[in-house]
């Protein structure tokens, strides 16, 4: 690691008000991904603005109407344990409690993972499915225009996400195919079903990160059932190939996670 | 037997400091005053240093020094060897390039060691290595074996101009052709065994400390046999004599043969503290541990098999190509030959048996032993080809090589081993029943209506273990002896430290060692303690490797014993006012035979400290005693391993179902600590099949340098083991003992793989079998099934 400065917030605003002054600094979460990175040299900024101890304000499980809200320092451990979520997007506590292994599941934060926006996260593809809103210290974003590509996102040098709201759903699930080496998903189908809409989010297998699968969504409005699937198959093309997996093999595994998601939205 | 006696399952007594975090690893020890050391490594697989400009660094914060390959000339610091010589089929010696602890000119792999910072904190030492300049020249690199040896291909050393070591052979080619040439079925098969990275749970470490008013060196060290540490850093790289270096290898976490070796960091360790006159710590990142530490495995193999018109083995014809890296380890050259070839035999009666192996340099990490070194790969040559050859000749692969198996003993191979005694067939037919073999076809078909793919496969292995009889080994090459030492000193109330120079870094000496004194003394296991590790306090030992601890150090712990006993029945005879001949002793009582006079071992080890009862002309005072031992042959241990698994085509997934062990080690000593090393050891076997694969890109870039993508294997990735033994006790050592420690690392990679291709119906599966690998071989198995 190189030298940096420390800084703890209590609030959103003082964080805010803090990278506002500090050009180069980070805010810092679960620490999951941004302190392997420092310890490694690859990352080195000059301030991190710790958020830890303004959990209390920026951290837990809320469910109003039709919709989830969920604190940005909501650990994943808690997302995957709450009765709330279990009971309103069993899909997105399941997808919680696959995360990582459990020291990271207790330490990781959900605004950390969409934040960071990594190619292989499981949060971003369930963003996208489920259409959520991602809440940020001065704006709303939709999911569909908050992930801009890899290990990007719509947010501004200094902006902090709050929350992240989720719609409940009518069906939906999540298969992933864990990377054997890291377990980060190789593949992972997130399919949601909303009254007409269904969206179907592919997260792991495209090089410029999360996206959505449009074939299959069209092929499920029509029909919510796996047989709509017949057929349908994604095509390698701008999909990652690396020592784990060659595109070919992710645009297969996308079809077998879509079709194995569907099944079980349904409760087969 | 008593319950802490041989054979009893006795709780590790070094536990407890384990699991209470109070274990003392070289990482735990710190020295007053001491400095750190940060590693400059080689981010090129091949340059040459044109200029190196450490001025700026040696001003920055903290710093003390900065080394560079320059210093270890000026001082004299030899070069790191490789102790076991090689001659090639013409006679000539092995080709083994120079391999300075500091680089001379020129790098040879990413992460070959440039210059070493050392500065008052690591941080320092890293923040000022990145102010050195260096001018790298890049060189073309090479990574395939088959490159390597190429016309025009980077010349690695000057030594050697197509990068080959030696072109080694073992065994009689003409017979061997003789027998291809009357075979009735030949099955030949190209292999590829796939590079491995150690990974101990403790990252290789060392603390150099100088005393100058003693001019004396201590290293403390994450090793597995510190003797030989000190011998090499003294005798070849010339740090200070015997008498003057201390090596201590404290708890150590795992070494699986990475250990073994004497590597540049401890040396520039040791040479650096007299150098900034402190003493140097330096600890390896798990990052530094993926590039550094020796690697294992990485073979290429085209192997034939000649059969008989009645399915009997009448000869083997293997050609390996074995990458050694960019510099010669500490005992790689013998790896792919003497610990590989021999072993070519496996449990089959093979009358002519030839192999040839090259080895090759290239610009990645040096390979060495590795868990089972050498016998892995033997192993997966020969139960990969016997399993084809029976599927090929519509053989019953169990009943193929019960055909094939040795039956008498001693058995005599056309590859130098002599086994001694075994039982094959009891082991296999234990293991058909252990895995209900009858039924497996029903559990096939069960996993065909669930769209799943089931397999089962063999693996027949044998090693060789406890090396070794030190004039065998001497004979073939090794430049040391492979006996063990042991010392038992009676403490005058009775209590007993057993010194010895084997090393314990995971395996339970302290348990298993003490169940051996505890039995033979009949006294309390607590009243034991087992000491290694500390040239100082241990006088010499060869250290542990090669399943030899239990065969051979425990055979020289209990020939000292011995010697205690003979001493002891002198004691109790003038005590008793009996003759020493007509003293027995037994359950820890010497006692005068045909009567009640008796005294205990205790009384006996205060009478012979005390010294009142005898006069020190007649018996010298004192109760101590030491003992050399030196094997009389290698160890063979043997069993069958069977391997039942379910895939799912539609991703890949390999799922391990069951899995059935019969291992016969000999008589066991403790079979708790036996069983978790069989457990251990399978977990290794699985990962190398089912996972691990160290991957070089083409410039020799290590991809997989992370747990991101270097996948080792999980508790959910393996199986719960069904264990069974049987025993034919080893003739060659007091005890009976053959070893444990590697089997399951032998036997499992076939096993797992002989089990894939049996499901996937073609035998095109290469190690690692990831999803990928497994998947594509499944997709052609289903086309093949929709076409027929
Ligand atoms: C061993 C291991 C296994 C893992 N496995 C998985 C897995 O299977 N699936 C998966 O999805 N992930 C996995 N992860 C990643 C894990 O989910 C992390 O928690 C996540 O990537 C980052 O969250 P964090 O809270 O730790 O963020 P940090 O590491 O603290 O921060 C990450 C980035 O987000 C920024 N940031 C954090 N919070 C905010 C905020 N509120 N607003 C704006 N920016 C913010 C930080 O400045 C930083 O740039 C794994 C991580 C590890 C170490």
């Amino acid at each position: 690691m190189y030298q940096f400065t420390y800084h703890r917030v209590d609030s959103a605003r003082k964080a805010a008000n803090l990278a506002e002054k500090n050009e180069d600094a980070k805010f810092l979460a679960g620490g999951m991904t941004l302190l392997p990175t420092m310890k490694q040299r690859l990352a080195s900024p000059s301030a991190l603005i710790d958020l830890n101890p303004a959990s209390e304000k920026l951290a837990g499980i809320e469910v109003k109407g039709r919709n989830v809200h969920i604190g940005a320092m909501t650990r994943h451990y808690d997302v995957a344990n709450s009765k709330d979520v279990q009971e309103a997007i069993p899909a997105l506590a399941e997808l919680a409690g696959m995360i990582g292994d459990p020291a990271v599941r207790h330490r990781g934060t959900i605004g950390g993972s969409v934040a960071n926006n990594d190619p292989a996260a499981d949060y971003p593809s369930a963003c996208l499915a489920l259409n959520a809103t991602i809440h940020t210290n001065k704006r709303k974003i939709s999911a569909d225009e908050f992930f801009t590509g890899l290990f990007e996102t719509a947010l501004e040098p200094g902006e902090l996400i709050t929350k992240i709201v989720f719609p409940v759903p009518s069906k939906a699930a999540y298969m992933k195919f864990p990377n054997p080496a890291s377990r980060y998903a190789m593949v992972g189908v997130f399919v949601a079903k909303k009254g007409k809409d269904v969206r179907v989010a592919v997260t792991g297998a495209g090089s410029s990160g999360v996206f959505r699968a449009g074939k299959f969504e069209a092929a499920l409005t029509a029909k919510f059932h796996v047989k709509a699937l017949e057929g349908v198959s994604a095509s390698a093309e701008g999909l990652n190939s690396d020592i784990h997996a060659d595109a070919a093999y992710r645009a297969h595994l996308i079809g077998v996670m879509a079709r194995r998601a569907v099944n079980k939205a349904n409760g087969k | 037997m008593s319950a802490t006696g041989l054979g009893a399952s006795v709780r590790r007594k070094e536990d407890l400091r384990f699991i209470t975090g109070r274990g003392q690893y070289t990482d735990d020890i710190n020295r007053p005053g001491q400095a750190y050391a940060y590693f400059l490594r080689s981010p090129h697989a091949h340059a040459e240093i044109k200029s190196l400009d450490t001025k700026a660094a040696r001003k920055a914060d903290g710093v003390l020094a900065v080394l560079t390959g320059d210093d270890i000339a000026a001082d004299k610091v030899g070069g790191l060897i490789c102790g076991w010589m090689i001659h090639s089929k013409d006679g000539s010696p092995m080709k083994a390039g120079a391999h300075p602890a500091l680089a001379q000119g020129k790098v040879r792999y990413v992460g070959d060691h440039v210059a070493v910072v050392i500065a008052e904190t690591l941080a320092q030492a890293r923040d000022a290595s990145e102010k050195i300049k260096v001018d790298y020249k890049v060189l073309p690199a090479v990574v395939d074996m088959n490159d390597a040896v190429k016309k025009g291909a980077p010349v690695i050393h000057d030594v050697s101009d197509n990068n080959t070591v030696y072109n080694w052979h073992l065994g009689d080619k003409a017979a061997t052709d003789a027998a291809f040439a009357k075979a009735k079925h030949v099955t030949k098969l190209d292999l590829v065994n796939n590079r491995l990275v150690p990974n101990a749970m403790e990252p290789r470490a060392a603390v150099g400390d100088y005393e100058p008013g003693t001019e004396s060196f201590t290293l403390y060290t994450t090793s597995q046999n510190p003797h030989v540490a000190r011998l090499v850093l003294s005798a070849f790289i010339g740090i200070a004599p015997e008498h003057k270096l201390r090596v201590i290898a404290p708890d150590v976490g795992g070494g699986f043969g990475s250990k073994i070796f004497i590597y540049a960091e401890e040396t520039v360790c040791v040479w650096a503290a007299k150098k900034v006159g402190r003493p140097v710590k330096w600890t390896a990142d798990r990052s530094e541990a993926f590039l550094s530490d020796a690697h294992g495995r990485d073979h290429l193999t085209h192997a034939e098999l000649a059969l008989d018109e009645k399915g009997k083995m009448i000869g083997l014809r293997v050609n390996t190509k074995a990458n050694l890296g960019a510099y010669l380890s500490t005992f790689s050259s013998s790896v792919p030959t003497y610990l590989y070839a021999p072993l070519l035999s496996g449990q089959y009666d093979i009358p002519a048996i030839y192999a040839e192996v090259d080895g090759i340099y290239t610009n990645t990490a040096p390979v060495d032993a590795y868990r089972g070194a050498g016998r892995p790969e033997a192993t997966f040559v020969v139960e990969r080809l016997v399993e084809i050859a029976a599927r090929e000749t519509g053989a019953d692969p169990a009943q193929f090589r019960l055909k094939n198996f040795i039956r008498t003993f001693p058995h005599q191979t056309p590859v130098i081993m002599a086994y001694d005694v075994g039982n094959y067939q009891a082991a296999l037919e234990k293991a058909l029943e252990m895995a209900d073999y009858r039924n497996i076809g029903k559990r096939k078909a069960a996993s065909a209506r669930e769209g799943k793919l089931r397999g089962i496969g063999f693996s027949a292995y044998i090693e060789a273990c406890g090396i070794a009889p030190s004039a065998a080994v001497g004979s073939l090459g090794a430049g040391v002896g492979l006996w063990e030492s042991a010392e038992v000193r009676v403490n005058p109330i009775g209590t007993v430290e057993v010194l010895t120079g084997s090393h314990s870094h995971g395996q339970g000496h302290e348990t298993t060692f003490a169940q051996l004194v505890s039995d033979r003394l009949g006294i309390p296991i607590d009243n034991v303690s087992i000491v290694h590790g500390d040239t100082d306090k241990v006088q010499m030992g060869m250290g542990t490797y090669g399943s030899r601890s239990g065969a051979v150090g425990m055979s020289a712990i209990f020939k000292a014993l011995d010697k205690v006993i003979a001493k002891g029945k002198k004691v109790a005879a003038y005590c008793l006012e009996a003759a020493a001949d007509d003293i027995d002793f037994k359950d820890g009582k010497f006692s005068v035979k045909g009567t009640d006079k008796e005294i205990d071992f205790g009384s006996v080890a205060l009478q012979a400290y005390i010294a009142h009862k005898f006069s020190g002309q007649d018996l010298e005072p004192g109760l101590k005693e030491g003992a050399f031992w030196d094997p009389t042959n290698f160890t063979f241990p043997a069993g069958v391993h069977i391997c039942e698994l379910e895939i799912d085509p539609e991703t890949g997934t390999t799922r391990i179902d069951h899995w059935t062990a019969v291992d016969d080690f000999g008589r066991v000593i403790n079979p708790m600590i036996v069983e978790g090393q069989v457990h251990g050891g399978i977990g290794q076997g699985v990962g190398q099949a089912l996972c691990e694969g160290a991957h070089y890109d083409k410039s020799g870039q290590l991809v997989t340098a992370s747990f991101n993508d270097y996948c080792m294997p999980r508790a959910d990735d393996l199986p719960s083991y069904n264990v069974g033994m049987t025993q034919t006790p080893c003739p060659s050592n007091p005890l009976g003992i053959k070893g444990c420690g590697e089997a399951g690392a032998i036997a499992a990679p076939p096993a797992v793989i002989n089990a894939i291709t049996d499901a996937v119906g073609h035998e095109n599966v290469a190690m690692p079998a990831t999803p990928l690998a497994v998947w594509r071989a499944a997709q052609k198995a289903v086309m093949k099934k929709a076409a027929e």
